[in-house]
């Protein structure tokens, strides 16, 4: 059986990690590679990076970026945040990268789902999806960082981006993300209940029982940032008390 | 050969996650070279074929250069070699993915689709339990936890290959090892530390290798 992830998500802006609320407000957290060595020696199963620059020229600065993570990190790597074509995840890759996550350029153009795909395996295939709960009970996805609608349903889109090769959706709730209010477990529910993938459950946790609570949901990863970065928690207090409440995680 | 200059090669047809592989070697004190060369993969300490993708241009790009051969005679010849992830399915005779396609065929048997479950692909870390002794050899895989990404693996044991399992709705093979030669079908590069400790016992089976060639 496939064990549980806990995955550290580190938004990198300009060489440096950065955290905000409801993806506003950010502010410097630390060195990429020295928080990713300290997460992976601590037990993270898998590192989760994501550009958040807004600018060209920051890519390159990522690319070194993504070198010092992956030369400090001995578990999985994904990267993610400004890869809109196939050289872009090609340079990614070859950086140091593992798999590669694309958000709004697959929202707009959803053959770049198809052609990652063909070119990389689904195994390197994450589609990153940012959804918004609606007073209909549904969820719409947004893009440009949670900044547009798009009218699309969160739900529909993890279907079909599945459908073309993604191999693994990672959800997250925008009205959670930063709050420490916990998962939204329908949302995660949802999904997982809809796609045969691994579905990583995104935004809003902050103590073990929220993790718990987004496995038993049906997510197969739980992603967490703030709550880590402010050392409100850790990574190995995370682990002991979800070992605690029964779940099975990695020996190390 | 001994010491730390030890000539690893990894095998680079452009299909891999080949910086992770070599940062793991780094971190292992380990400054390895990327080839396509044939005379290089037969000559080398130690080779490692890695591989993500699909089975039928993983062949495809061995064969166009001209790798099949000498990843065969290195084999045969009991030389140092890690296989990782595809690049174990390569060794095997074929496989589900690509029904028509002869692989490597070093490793007896047929790579098949894993069994049907809820998540697919088989993706993330899965419990490795090895073979420990008696009567078959010990392995350089010991039990714990490695990181996968795979939809296919062997099922079966291969005759004269030591087998390491893992399981998911089924048993399957997570590695095989004869002599120098160890195939994963996890990825030891990014299997935390006890995918660094695989790495580095298989790098100190390369450093006290013997020549046997001359």
């Amino acid at each position: 059986m496939l064990l549980n992830r806990i995955i550290p998500c580190l938004d990198v802006r300009d060489g440096r990690v950065v955290k905000g609320v409801r993806f506003e407000g950010l502010r410097d957290v630390g060195d990429p590679a020295t928080l990713a060595a300290g997460y992976a020696a601590d037990g993270a199963d898998e590192i989760v990076m994501l550009d958040v620059s807004a600018t060209i020229e920051s890519r390159s600065t990522m690319l070194e970026t993504v070198a010092a993570v992956r030369a400090a990190t001995d578990v999985p790597l994904t990267v993610g945040g400004g890869i809109r074509d196939v050289s872009d995840a090609a340079a990614a890759l070859q950086a140091g990268a593992d798999r590669v996550s694309v958000n709004s350029a697959a929202v707009q153009r959803p053959s770049l789902v198809d052609e990652l795909a063909d070119r990389f395996g689904s195994q390197c295939v994450v589609v990153a999806i940012d959804a918004r709960r609606r007073e209909t009970g549904r969820w719409e996805t947004l893009i440009a960082a949670g900044r547009r609608t798009t009218g699309i349903d969160a739900v529909a889109w993890a279907i079909d981006a599945t459908a073309r090769g993604a191999g693994e959706i990672l959800l997250t709730s925008h009205d959670r993300d930063g709050t420490g209010e916990g998962y939204d477990l329908d949302l995660v529910r949802a999904v997982a209940g809809s796609v045969r993938t691994p579905v990583i459950a995104s935004g809003g946790a902050r103590v073990a029982a929220d993790l718990e609570s987004a496995f038993h949901a049906g997510a197969s990863a739980a992603l967490l940032a703030g709550v880590l970065h402010d050392q409100i928690t850790t990574i190995r207090d995370l682990r002991r008390a979800l070992a605690a409440l029964g779940r099975e995680l990695r020996p190390c | 050969m001994t010491g730390s200059r030890s000539d690893i090669a990894i095998v680079d047809t452009g299909l891999s996650n080949l910086a992770s592989v070599e940062a793991a070697f780094r971190r292992s004190g380990i400054e390895t070279r990327r080839t396509i060369d044939p005379q290089v993969v037969r000559a080398a300490d130690g080779v490692v074929l890695p591989g993500v993708g699909h089975f039928a241009e993983g062949m495809r790009r061995l064969r166009a250069a001209d790798l099949v051969g000498a990843i065969r005679a290195r084999i045969d010849a009991d030389r140092p070699t890690l296989a990782i992830c595809l690049g174990m399915q390569l060794l095997a005779e074929e496989s589900d993915e690509a029904p028509g396609v002869a692989g490597i065929g070093v490793i007896p048997g047929r790579v098949r689709r894993l069994p049907p479950a809820r998540i697919r692909p088989h993706l993330g870390w899965n419990l490795v339990r090895a073979s420990s002794g008696s009567p078959e050899p010990r392995m350089l895989v010991e039990d714990g936890a490695a990181a996968f990404a795979n939809g296919f693996a062997l099922d079966a044991a291969p005759a004269g290959w030591a087998t390491a399992w893992s399981d998911d709705h089924g048993p399957f093979v997570a590695a095989v090892e004869r002599g120098r030669v160890l195939a994963c079908q996890f990825h030891p590069e990014i299997s935390g530390r006890w995918g660094g400790a695989l790495l580095g016992a298989w790098i100190v089976m390369v450093r006290t290798e013997v020549p046997t060639c001359c």
